[in-house]
């Protein structure tokens, strides 16, 4: 079974925004870049299913020369090969863009299996992986916290609103994972050293039969046109806590006469 | 043309909240545009539902009403909402951001070659092009998006819970308009649905939550924060911490690896507030934070504040809004 792994190399979670000079991007100054939560359950639901079936994996990513190193991270997992999509002078690009540049890739590599996270931490746009599977005419399952792998298939469990849905799905096919599937191994010192000697696959948007003029730029599906920080909030109102009890009935006042939400 | 299309989720022949609000949202737009409202509702032994939709403003409902449909499928769903615009001509498609209507807009967006505007918070329409604001860095930040002006069809997902659902001024017509779909084509659909424990709301679509933290010392303090829940009618909410210790499955976390979420109410109890559990809450309209530690980072971003032991505050508060009701 041939397996792909997209992944997204973004800020760390613990990283504070700031938002650099021109108002639609942040300040990358100090950032710390990791490979994106979600895409971590995508890559181990992948590892395993290659331990049990066979196959290859391979990490695919859309991104500057910094992100090598999150696909190395793939690699010494256990990812058989890494692809980037350089993204060097193609400017910024929305989900569709990037829907289109892996779509491209995608279609030049053997595939049962597409993997993502359900939504890359940062941009959280959440669109990703129904777009990449309807651009590959692939049918997809999204939001993925428990796997059976059935003949020919897959058998999901999809967390939604409140319910889980559970969904067969026909390979090949695309998957988006989300927490809960798996927990994510840590790179072995073998794995470590075998990936510094794996090549990376570098390739151009036009290998992925894409124009950058028609995703970015003039040609970008949506723009950013201001960013910014959240509105500071005002300072807390403490309420002294001598009396729970008191304090517990303040609090409620103050609940429904002040702020009117109860 | 400016007709606006709002695709409607329903999940056992029940229309949910969240479709309503993007359905008034739609309205409120078309009437800037001066265009007509339109609903597409896909299922099975679903069109009594589209007699509903009148009220909130919709001209006409296109219906998808076929057995194989009775459950969610993305492919189904998207062809549904695929031959309402053919037949509809909308230059604004809507979707709440909810996990159905995510995977209906994103399929389509890609299908026509346009953006979506995913997760707004606001949205507005200027010179005819809509302009929306977004959290990105999961709430540490928030951009004004708008598509390309050469889209032909401008799709959003307004987040649940942040636009309210409202009959509209003028009622719309909401004739009904059975959809002729060709052959479908269903690969990947759902075979059973597994709700919740009755009785939970889910974090995401909450008007109010009660989260809890590593303060809480063990999975046996559930109790104490769900009697309160109960009481507010408020959802079950926890930290990374918590989940992450096993207490308490991840469909409750909010953060960063969590939950996006904007209540009207957030009261976190024994939650110190990590950079990620704050940007996931922290465009909470009123937030409360009850922790022993004065330090803890919550109180930072709180309207309201104890410092004390949650283990006495929140029962005397459950106990409080317990008088408060009688």
């Amino acid at each position: 079974m041939n397996q792909i792994v997209c992944i997204a190399y973004v800020p760390d979670t613990e990283t504070r925004v700031r938002i650099a000079p021109g108002g639609v991007s942040i300040d990358e100054t100090d950032v710390k870049w990791i490979v994106s939560p979600y895409d971590e359950y995508a890559l181990e639901g992948a590892l395993q299913a290659k331990e049990a079936k066979g196959g290859t994996v391979t990490a695919l990513t859309f991104g500057p020369a910094r992100a090598d190193t999150g696909l190395r991270e793939c690699l010494a997992r256990g990812a058989d090969d890494a692809i980037r999509i350089a993204s060097e002078g193609v400017g910024e690009v929305d989900s569709l863009g990037v829907a289109r540049l892996l779509a491209g890739v995608i279609r030049t590599v053997p595939h049962d299996v597409v993997w993502m996270g359900n939504k890359g931490v940062g941009t959280d746009a959440q669109l990703l992986v129904p777009m990449v599977a309807e651009l590959l005419d692939l049918p997809h399952v999204n939001l993925v916290t428990k796997l059976e792998w059935k003949d020919g298939g897959i058998r999901a469990h999809r967390e939604i609103e409140g319910a889980q849905e559970i969904v067969e799905m026909p390979l090949p096919g695309v998957i988006g994972a989300t927490k809960g599937l798996n927990e994510p191994r840590y790179a072995s010192l073998k794995g470590i050293m075998a990936a510094k000697k794996k090549a990376i696959a570098v390739k151009t948007p036009a290998d992925a039969g894409v124009d950058p003029a028609t995703i970015s730029g003039e040609g970008a599906h949506v723009r950013w046109t201001k960013l910014e920080l959240p509105p500071a909030r005002g300072a807390v109102k403490l309420i002294p806590a001598d009396d729970p009890a008191k304090a517990a009935a303040e609090l409620i006042r103050l609940l429904r006469d002040e702020a009117k939400v109860l | 043309m400016s007709n606006v299309l709002v695709f409607i989720e329903q999940r056992d022949g029940k229309i949910r909240k969240s479709s309503l609000e993007a359905l008034s949202l739609g309205y409120s737009l078309s009437r800037k545009i001066n265009g007509t409202p339109g609903a597409v509702i896909a299922g099975a032994g679903i069109s009594a539902l589209a007699s509903e939709l009148g009220a909130y403003g919709a001209a006409k409902v296109f219906v998808a009403d076929r057995p194989e449909l009775l459950l969610f499928s993305s492919e189904g769903y998207t062809a549904a909402l695929d031959a309402a615009a053919a037949a509809f001509s909308p230059s604004i498609v809507l979707a709440s951001a909810t996990a159905m209507g995510l995977d209906v807009a994103a399929r389509f967006a890609a299908r026509r070659g346009v953006g979506a505007l995913s997760d707004v918070m606001a949205l507005d329409v200027e010179n005819g092009r809509l302009v929306g604001s977004r959290p990105v860095y999961s709430g540490k930040a928030r951009v004004t998006v708008t598509p390309a002006p050469s889209a032909a069809i401008q799709v959003a997902t307004p987040r649940p819970n942040v636009f309210p659902a409202s009959k509209a001024e003028v009622p719309g017509a909401g004739e009904v308009v059975s959809l002729d779909l060709p052959a479908l084509k269903i690969r990947a659909k759902v075979v059973k649905v597994e709700a919740a424990e009755a009785g939970e709301i889910d974090v995401a679509e909450a008007d109010k939550i009660v989260s809890g933290g590593r303060g809480i010392k063990g999975p046996e303090s559930w109790p104490v924060l769900r009697a309160l829940c109960q009481e507010l009618g408020a959802a079950l909410g926890a930290s990374r911490a918590a989940v992450d210790a096993g207490w308490i499955g991840h469909e409750h976390q909010v953060g960063q690896t969590g939950k996006v979420v904007s209540p009207s109410l957030y009261i976190a109890c024994g939650v110190s507030g990590a950079i990620q559990h704050l940007a996931g809450m922290g465009s909470s309209k009123v937030i409360v934070a009850i922790n022993k530690d004065p330090e803890a980072p919550i109180f930072k971003v709180a309207t309201y504040g104890i410092v004390g032991d949650l283990f006495q505050i929140v029962p005397a508060m459950t106990e409080a809004a317990r008088k408060l009701k009688a």
